[in-house]
């Protein structure tokens, strides 16, 4: 545990990309297989299922520290974490010993899970009295889950590749699907042999960067192919030895989920994989991202909801073919591929993503502008000759994104932000107007630049009206243009409305108070994207791990517009979400 | 009406006709020690301890009339017993007890009850009403030995040399970093460099009898001096700015009880946080209120409210005050002293 805590401290503790892979590889160099295994689980955002309740967890630290409730709150809202909160509260160890990183996990984090409470609450206090400041902190991250260093699944990869000499798109692919740490699994990620067994193995996902450019920057308009850049779940279809796969980009296996799906993929032949968009489908057109949303989060799927929302397969690329790689070939090339694998499928569950026809980009922009009429979020645009690369790469795809919705709304709450921004007030609740008085309606961490957040702070520390633990109610004064990506009816929010990937878009400091707009505007959005207030889902549940996945497990107020947790499934352990979670950054959704 | 009292201009004691580190220029003032939120300019007379007189002028100029006394010595002001003792924040810094018909009161100031080379140590003042700062106010800040963090900076240090970089130390120029260059006065690892702020400050700790590590003052050097391996000591307001550029490949550090918290180090984009304090911690101002037998308390600047209502639960009458000192600022990185001295 101390080497792998001089590791993580050494990559904390560096701002530099390269520095932070390098100390990486100093560690997977004399790492015991075993460690390093674990290691790049976490590293790469791995964590097992809620172990222990945060509260509960909060709860044993309060009475070890002896520090009353209020006081760790005021703690908790100081440092922003709850993992260091507590690290930082415990009483100094008082006998440090040395267990490497897998049997602290092997003995003491997975037993946890079948532990009853007061089992948990001696073996954890046990290791608080055993573990020293460094490796506490660790180990309560270990508890609670996510390490948040800076390290993304593709600077661990990057560091795996310089230890084994092992191309970075190798060892990406051998890390996705089921990677178990296993100390077997990670002698296996420097294997020569690329040829790797495993039958449910994605490739890595390719990713486009937005574009923002004008779109005529791009050279000649016949290099390149347009398709609508749909709002639904990427995801990649692989049908090998019989057995069919589909993984998410979240890297979840959601096989069961679309039974549509799975059940079509009977008839590709085996070693193809196909990568595309599940999409709520009727009649040839796409439904609203909103009902897809029904059948996500849902433990099972009755009939109704099968036949109400229908999912197909936009097939926007073939990744694996007769069980050979090409991902290589230029795109028109696999493009024809994918064509006639889907037509010998003879399966209507598989479609071809629509290619827009244009001439110029004129045209293109004409068709661009026709996105929200298609349910489209814009075009995707990629060069005839672009092989599918790993992660997110410039030059052979982009994404032309339509512009987001777009309200005026008056700040009412602010909360400090967590890590990097403790102490400073970076979350915040936007209101807008129904019957002259204002309705919460949506938060926003982002979009501000830091000279703003700075000043607004001062603001906020200067205007507060009345503070509930850490959130802060201030006069209603600021007024801010938000964007967001979708809008539905929801029945757990005060405004009965809830908003997708909401942001903060500009602070209209010209803008008064009473010129903000009203809920009666956010209906109108809602009925212009094509969901019909009236027809509210029972329950809406967003697959989402909560805002920026915080484990804000003891907050004082509930949070508006907070997610709840995703309903656990499969295994105790999770999949790495380091490619970034669906729910966390909108431009990352897909594409 | 109390002895003490919160004015427009700042900490007021009416029978004696004086302030305790005001904001604004007054008749009489009396000072806790030398950074800028608690010695201001402007006043018509000072009262200083004689230990910090020095780093009191540097900071006021020489047309500041100030008058120094020894520790403990007291002097009458309209009928009121004041004196000075040691606070142990930085060098010179002081306690103001103030007696007056039999009632005592002790402003603190900054103050730190650890040991610390450069100034003399904290002595505990028994009072009736203790006005205690409370810059690190809450049970997470908990500080680490001297020796333990000096050895992280020496650790620090010589991997830097070792990688050709050169290490930057921010710390507060007055103060801070006397307290790092006296920590450091017999590590043997290579030269060390300072910001002008910091070398104009040193001269006086040297005066006063302080040892410090051996210092070049770092725009004294000649053009593309090649400063890899060394360790350059900086006011925090210097980070970012062009000043940091003669030194090439860097890695930055900080020593500040605010690095105890990992955000805090983050969000100022820091390499290293050295959790180095010059106030005390939560145990030790527990500790110190309960040992000046106070039964009142007024806390001063820092996290205030939590502080009071654990005085309050535990029987005391605690209030918080509203000063515009400001302790260790963790909101903006401009260091008080050091500013207003050219580099």
């Amino acid at each position: 545990m101390k080497a792998f805590a001089r590791a993580y401290a050494a990559i904390d503790e560096t701002m530099r990309t390269n520095e932070k892979v390098q100390a990486m590889v100093e560690y997977f160099k004399v790492a015991e297989p075993a460690d390093a295994a674990w290691a790049v689980y976490f590293l790469s955002g791995g964590r097992p299922k809620r172990l222990i309740p945060v509260r509960r967890l909060a709860a044993w630290a309060m009475e070890e520290a002896n520090v009353p409730e209020w006081l760790f709150a005021e703690c908790y809202d100081a440092v922003g974490d709850l993992a260091e909160t507590m690290s930082l509260l415990l009483p100094d160890a008082s006998s440090t010993v040395d267990v490497p990183l897998h049997r602290w996990i092997s003995e003491r984090l997975l037993p946890l899970a079948t532990q009853s409470e007061s089992e948990q609450r001696a073996s954890v206090v046990k290791s608080w009295r055993e573990l020293g400041g460094a490796e506490r902190f660790i180990w309560n991250k270990l508890i609670t889950g996510g390490f948040r260093i800076g390290v993304s699944q593709q600077l661990v990869v990057r560091a795996l590749s310089q230890v084994t000499g092992v191309a970075e798109g190798v060892i990406a692919h051998r890390l996705s699907g089921t990677w178990l740490p296993e100390p077997r699994s990670f002698v296996a990620l420097s294997a020569a042999e690329t040829e790797d067994a495993d039958v449910s193995r994605p490739y890595p996902f390719f990713l486009a960067y937005a574009l923002e450019e004008e779109v005529d920057a791009l050279g000649a308009p016949d290099e390149w192919q347009a398709e609508w850049k749909w709002d639904g779940i990427r995801a990649q279809v692989i049908r090998r030895d019989g057995r069919t796969f589909i993984w998410t980009r979240g890297e979840e296996l959601v096989t069961d989920r679309y039974p549509e799906i799975a059940a079509a993929a009977d008839f590709l032949p085996d070693g193809t994989v196909l990568d595309g968009e599940i999409m709520p489908w009727k009649e040839g057109r796409a439904l609203p991202f909103a009902q897809l949303q029904r059948r996500i989060g849902r433990k099972s799927l009755g009939g109704s909801i099968l036949s109400e929302v229908p999912v197909v397969l936009i097939a926007y690329d073939l990744l694996e073919r007769e069980g050979r790689d090409v991902r290589a070939e230029p795109l028109a090339r696999r493009r024809e591929l994918l064509e006639g694998t889907i037509s010998a499928a003879r399966t209507t569950v598989f479609v071809p993503s629509p290619r827009v026809a244009f001439a110029s980009w004129d045209e293109a922009r004409a068709m661009y502008a026709r996105s929200r009429e298609e349910l489209a979020e814009g075009l995707m645009l990629k060069r005839h000759d672009s092989a599918y690369g790993v992660g997110r790469r410039k030059g052979g795809w982009w994404k032309w994104k339509v512009q987001p919705f777009t309200v005026d709304a008056v700040m009412i709450y602010a909360q400090a932000g967590h890590g990097r921004r403790a102490s400073l007030h970076t979350d915040y609740t936007f209101a807008v107007w129904d019957d002259g008085a204002l309705v919460p309606f949506a938060k926003a961490y982002s979009g501000l630049t830091d000279k703003e957040i700075r000043e607004l702070d001062r603001w906020i520390r200067a205007n507060t009206v009345e503070k509930f633990g850490p959130v802060r109610h201030v006069k209603p004064v600021h007024v801010f243009e938000l964007g967001f990506e979708g809008i539905q009816p929801s029945p757990r929010h005060k405004s009965g409305v809830a908003v997708r990937f909401p942001r903060i878009l500009r602070w209209r400091t010209d803008k008064r108070p009473e010129d903000a707009d009203t809920l009666a505007t956010l209906r109108g959005l809602m009925s212009d994207a094509g969901v019909i207030p009236s027809e509210a889902p029972k329950a809406l549940v967003i697959p989402s791990g909560g805002p920026k996945g915080r484990s804000r497990g003891i907050a004082l107020l509930p949070e508006e517009g907070g997610h709840p947790e995703s309903p656990g499934e499969g295994s105790s352990l999770s999949r790495p979400r380091a490619l970034s979670r669906d729910d966390e950054d909108p431009s990352l959704r897909s594409g | 009406m109390t002895l003490l009292r919160l004015a427009a201009q700042g900490l007021y004691c009416e029978a004696g006709d004086f302030y305790i580190d005001p904001w604004q220029g007054v008749e009489r003032a009396v000072i806790t020690h030398a950074h800028g939120d608690h010695a201001r300019w402007g006043s018509a007379r000072y009262l200083c301890s004689r230990e910090g007189e020095s780093v009191l002028r540097t900071r006021l100029g020489p047309s500041a009339t100030i008058r120094a006394v020894n520790w403990g010595e007291a002097v009458d002001v309209n009928g009121v017993r004041v004196s000075l003792h040691p606070a142990g924040h930085i060098l010179g810094s002081a306690q103001i007890r103030v007696e007056y018909r039999g009632e005592v009161w002790v402003a603190s100031g900054d103050y730190k009850t650890d040991p610390d080379p450069t100034c003399t140590p904290f002595e505990l003042v028994r009072c009736d009403t203790f006005i205690t700062e409370s810059t690190f106010g809450l049970p997470v800040y908990r500080w680490t030995p001297d020796a333990e963090v000096f050895d992280d900076i020496q650790r620090w240090w010589r991997a830097n040399r070792e990688h050709g970089r050169t290490s930057v130390l921010f710390g507060y120029a007055l103060g801070k970093a006397q307290r790092l260059l006296a920590g450091l006065a017999d590590a043997d690892i290579g030269p060390v460099y300072t910001h002008g702020a910091v070398e104009r400050l040193n001269r006086d700790y040297r005066r006063g009898g302080v040892r410090l590590a051996e210092t070049q003052y770092a725009s004294g050097m000649p053009a593309r001096h090649d400063f890899a391996g060394s360790l350059v000591v900086a006011p925090p307001s210097a980070a970012g700015s062009t000043w940091m550029r003669r030194f090439g490949q860097i890695s930055t550090g900080f020593a500040s009880g605010w690095m105890r918290v990992r955000g805090m180090r983050r969000r100022r984009a820091i390499d290293r946080g050295f959790v180095l304090s010059d106030h005390v911690d939560w145990p030790s101002l527990l500790a110190a209120v309960e040992a000046t037998g106070a039964g009142r308390v007024w806390v001063t600047h820092g996290t205030r409210e939590p502080l009071v209502r654990w005085l309050t639960e535990r029987g005391i009458e605690a209030r918080a005050i509203a000063s515009q000192w400001k302790g260790e600022e963790d909101t903006d990185p401009v260091e008080v002293a050091g500013e207003e001295i050219s580099a």
